[in-house]
């Protein structure tokens, strides 16, 4: 590794622990305390109801940590929702109401799959809309360019004129040695 | 030059508005559901006196202000003066949801930082929290007299949130 190198490459080691002081800096104005909470495996046995609710936890946003699903999320926050939820299915709640539970509470935002409706229009029908134009405009500019590619005949002019430019490459190359 | 040539300048610009907007909005700060809601109801023991509880309909017919903190909550203290010169100007009353605190803790921490509020609830378990969508302390709700949560803070109130926006909103509400 030169000198320079090494240089830059502590530069974006620099760059890269700023960036990730700001990550882990940030979200530190939202604090929770420390509290145990039951894991779902010491509640229930039943594989079945451990894979639902590993589903349902991986389908809902972490507020507090908001890249993380609440499945993956060791924040308090999470923990407190996993135990509701643990206390729901204990309780017999379906899928859907937990959620409208959940969703009651703090907003649609917790879902990660947002649900169909006005203000989310656009989010589920952006992607189509956007194929929509891309298609519309691929479909344009391939017909403009096969109107626009006219075969005709050079003059003889130009013949000539392409045949001066040949020609005194021709001469350059021969000049320079080659 | 034909308006072609403007397109890329157009497509450009409505990007920067784009990136501006996405700049200024602050995905930490989730749009409460419980806006134009009732509070939800609750009926917790006093932090200072626990054989008394409160609920919310002992509040009802004032417009007040509940302000979610702890004694583990660094940015409660940030906030903490504004909330006691506040309460000293006597424009509304303040209610304090004292929350997964100890209560051993949180006495003492209102004894070093002042007490601005009239009452606070002990929420040691989180579970009226959880029914506010707390989920980051502080936080400050707005309550109408009919028991309508107006508004909600997110984080420390700050000088400017308080001037600007919840004292208007209370001189409003309380007519």
């Amino acid at each position: 590794m030169t000198k320079e190198t090494r240089g830059a490459a502590r530069r974006w080691a620099w760059l890269a622990a700023a960036m990730l002081f700001i990550v882990v800096a940030l979200p530190a104005t939202a604090q929770v305390p420390p509290a145990p909470t039951p894991q779902a495996t010491e509640m229930f046995q039943d594989p079945a109801t451990l894979q639902r609710i590993k589903r349902l936890e991986s389908e809902l946003r972490c507020l507090v940590c908001q890249a993380q699903s609440i499945a993956e999320s060791d924040s308090d926050f999470a923990s407190d929702i996993r135990r509701e939820i643990n206390r729901m299915i204990a309780e017999g709640r379906s899928d859907d109401q937990i959620k409208a539970f959940l969703v009651e509470r703090y907003g649609d935002f917790i879902l990660y799959r947002p649900p169909l409706q006005t203000t989310t229009m656009l989010l589920w029908g952006g992607p189509a809309i956007l194929l929509v134009i891309g298609m519309l405009t691929l479909f344009v500019v391939l017909r403009r360019r096969r109107t626009e590619t006219v075969e005709r005949p050079i003059s003889e002019d130009e013949r000539r004129r392409a045949a001066a430019l040949l020609a005194s490459q021709a001469d350059s190359k021969g000049s320079s040695g080659e | 030059m034909s308006w072609r040539g403007w397109v890329p300048l157009l497509v450009f610009l409505l990007l920067l508005v784009f990136l501006a907007v996405g700049l200024t909005l602050k995905p930490s700060e989730v749009p409460s559901p419980l806006i134009g809601k009732a509070a939800p109801a609750f009926n917790l023991p006093q932090l200072h006196q626990p054989q008394q509880t409160i609920s919310q309909s002992d509040l009802a017919g004032q417009v007040w202000l509940l302000n979610v903190w702890a004694s583990w909550c660094v940015s409660c203290r940030y906030e903490h003066p504004l909330l006691v010169e506040l309460a000293r100007q006597n424009i509304v009353p303040i209610y304090g949801l004292n929350y997964k605190d100890r209560r051993d803790d949180a006495i003492e921490w209102l004894r070093n930082f002042g007490n601005p509020y009239v009452a606070s609830l002990h929420d040691l378990d989180g579970r009226v929290g959880m029914d506010y969508g707390v989920y980051g302390v502080p936080e400050t709700y707005v309550i109408d007299a009919e028991g309508v949560i107006r508004y909600k803070q997110i984080g420390p109130v700050t000088q400017e949130v308080l001037q600007g926006t919840i004292l208007p909103l209370v001189r409003e509400l309380q007519g």
